[in-house]
């Protein structure tokens, strides 16, 4: 009998899970998804339903993160970690190409071969399904296509697990990019709790509809998809932050000159963190080496950051040589001018941004002491640390 | 300048130092082998007896300025090189030995020495910058040897060097390290250090400290007020960890003394 089609939906057991890896495996795909490593829910290759965190939440804040062992049978009972889709799409460092000298003065450049991996990315919650849509734009469809990029994503599998477990600093019902997840993901998986543990299993694509096939599943009842109802809504009741995004985009582009941006740049670090575990945040730069005997030349691009002062040198020299000019250009490209640039926010409320700041600077915070007042009063701005510039 | 086969003359120098940068060039040997194709090393007395007289293309400094002597002998040592680079925390700022420039030489000097007369040192232990121009500070103590073959291919290939200024962050992003500060309560230095190391001490579940000095944009109030307020490091602790190898770069300098008045 024919298993449910596009759009359809299912139920597996949780041991099915482990089914799953393996299919996907023998179909050739790395499996990425979350395990614990370090104390820290992050992402890695998966190999069997054991890596996962089954027995693990964490708990996250600003500037603070902690993992936590509980009773219990969920696989999927945390927030996001460090981690996400963009280290496999857009990794850390990628080589462009190599030259090598045939001595005297002539050279040949020697691309890189891009690979096409198959990965199939295992837990995605909707926050980071928005987070690879938003990345597609920037680097698929605009009038310049990133080649790394695109060969990283042009064979990958999607199976998102809707999330039942917002921490802290999550706001994804503020973007409307989570926690209910409708499309944009091979398979839709939501773990389901009440009475015995199981997974409604719904079908995004043609290629989720085959994999479904191969995994021991019945047909959902109405019961199963009652169950899922109350797991996304309760979860969007969970939420620990909120952004208010009415009109935002103008509010933040008419108060450039606020003083909140004084307050904040006393807090901030310019570490670029921020930057860097954002799963939206695309920039990077280019490193030329050399090697000692000049035969070779290297072309890298390496993440960079907008929070970095050599990131906006332009001759003569820096052009956001504060930290206020840093942190307002950063703030106001991913809530508002991204906006006109892609045609959706930069930011997918995933919170990591506020989690894994050094010092906890809070950007639904900062929004928020921008939109009391355009005329602030003493109790909208912090004290800053002492002797802080 | 160059030798007779046209590869550029090098010399490396020592000045207040533990000899830990020079030791880090020697210990690479792979990499020591191939330099000393490409270019002649002159003038290294902690390698070779050997000595070429200079000019020198290129001079490598390690150490601190801290005797009238060393503050005659560097500018010596400029005026002979094309290119100087200083090399380690000593060099770039002054090192562990420019704990003096916050206590009293006299009284030091008088517990040490046997006859204090006799010893001819400044005040302060100062990085060469303040003494004669350099063209680049390799941070770091000791310095990473593969920044070190960078620079060398750079100056070599008459390019600029790949040495970012940017924070530690930077490298524990890249490598994939979880941030010990973040997840685990680790007072860490790494956002306002310098980036160079690798992010070597992250990587095994430990806390920058800020061996590499200030990043080119340093907050560390903002980042000792955090400390604080979160971790519970108190004023004592938070001098500590601004005054190491570092302890005279401008901006850990002037946070330690910020908590040296507010330290009970």
């Amino acid at each position: 009998m024919a298993g449910p089609q596009l759009g359809g939906a299912a139920v597996m057991a949780v041991d099915e899970l482990d089914t799953l890896i393996l299919a996907l495996r023998a179909d050739g795909y790395r499996v990425v998804g979350p395990t614990i490593r370090d104390g820290t829910i992050v992402h890695a290759d998966l190999e069997r339903s054991s890596d996962l965190p089954q027995g693990w939440t964490d708990e996250q804040g600003p500037g603070t993160y902690r993992a936590r062992s509980v009773d219990g049978d969920a696989q999927f009972s945390y927030a996001v970690g460090p981690s996400s889709p963009k280290e496999e799409l857009f990794p850390p460092r990628q080589r462009l190409w190599t030259a090598t000298s045939d001595g005297d003065a002539s050279f040949q450049v020697v691309e890189e071969v891009r690979e096409t991996p198959r990965i199939a990315f295992l837990g995605l919650r909707g926050c980071e399904l928005a987070a690879i849509a938003i990345q597609d734009r920037v680097f698929l469809r605009g009038s310049y296509q990133d080649e790394v990029y695109a060969a990283n994503r042009s064979d990958t599998l999607l199976i998102a697990v809707e999330c039942g477990s917002p921490g802290g600093t999550c706001f994804c019902a503020s973007m409307g990019t989570g926690p209910r997840v409708d499309d944009g993901a091979d398979l839709i998986l939501t773990e389901l709790l009440d009475g015995d543990p199981r997974f409604l299993v719904r079908v995004g694509s043609d290629t989720g509809a085959a994999l479904l096939e191969r995994l021991t599943h019945r047909e959902a009842s109405a019961a199963d998809l009652d169950a899922r109802e109350q797991v996304v809504t309760a979860a969007a009741a969970m939420m620990g932050r909120t952004l208010d995004t009415d009109g935002l985009h103008d509010l933040l582009l008419d108060n450039l000159d606020h003083p909140r941006w004084d307050t904040v740049a006393d807090r901030c670090l310019a570490c670029t963190n921020c930057t860097l575990v954002c799963p939206t945040c695309f920039c990077s730069t280019i490193e030329d080496t050399t090697d000692l005997r000049g035969e070779k030349a290297y072309r890298d691009r390496r993440w960079d950051s907008c929070f970095g002062l050599e990131f906006s040198h332009a001759t003569p020299a820096s052009v956001r040589t504060s930290t206020k000019a840093r942190y307002r250009q950063w703030m106001t490209h991913k809530l508002a001018t991204w906006i006109d640039q892609f045609g959706t926010s930069g930011c997918v409320g995933c919170g990591r941004c506020i989690t894994w700041c050094p010092v906890g600077i809070d950007i639904t915070e900062e929004a928020a002491a921008i939109r009391r007042a355009s005329d602030p009063t003493p109790a909208d701005l912090p004290v800053p640390p002492t002797g802080a510039r | 300048m160059h030798d007779g086969i046209g590869r550029p003359t090098v010399a490396v120098w020592k000045f207040a130092s533990c000899d830990g940068c020079q030791l880090s060039l020697l210990s690479a040997e792979d990499e020591l082998l191939r330099i000393a194709e490409e270019v002649h090393i002159a003038y290294f007395l902690e390698a070779t007896r050997e000595v070429v007289e200079g000019p020198y293309d290129l001079s490598l400094v390690e150490g601190s300025i801290t005797t009238p002597d060393d503050a005659e002998r560097i500018r010596h040592v400029r005026d002979i090189s094309t290119t100087l680079i200083t090399i380690g925390a000593c060099a770039t700022a002054g090192g562990i030995q420019a704990l003096r420039n916050f206590g009293d030489l006299d009284a030091f000097r008088s517990l040490v020495y046997a006859r204090p007369e006799v010893v001819a040192s400044l005040a302060d232990s100062t990085a060469i910058a303040e003494h004669v121009p350099v063209d680049l500070e390799l941070r770091g103590c000791p310095i990473e040897t593969d920044q070190l073959v960078e620079v060398i291919s750079a100056v070599l290939a008459g390019r600029k060097p790949v040495t970012p200024t940017h924070s530690v962050c930077v490298e524990c992003k890249l490598r994939g390290n979880v941030c010990v500060a973040v997840a685990d309560g680790t007072p860490c230095l790494g956002p306002v250090t310098q980036a160079g190391c690798g992010a070597r001490c992250p990587a095994f579940a430990r806390g920058c400290y800020g061996c590499f000095g200030p990043t080119e944009s340093p907050n560390p109030a903002s980042l000792s007020a955090w400390l604080e307020e979160q971790f519970g490091v108190d004023h004592p602790e938070l001098l500590r960890l601004y005054r190491t190898f570092n302890a005279d770069a401008p901006a850990f300098r002037s946070e330690s003394r910020r908590h040296e008045e507010v330290a009970p």
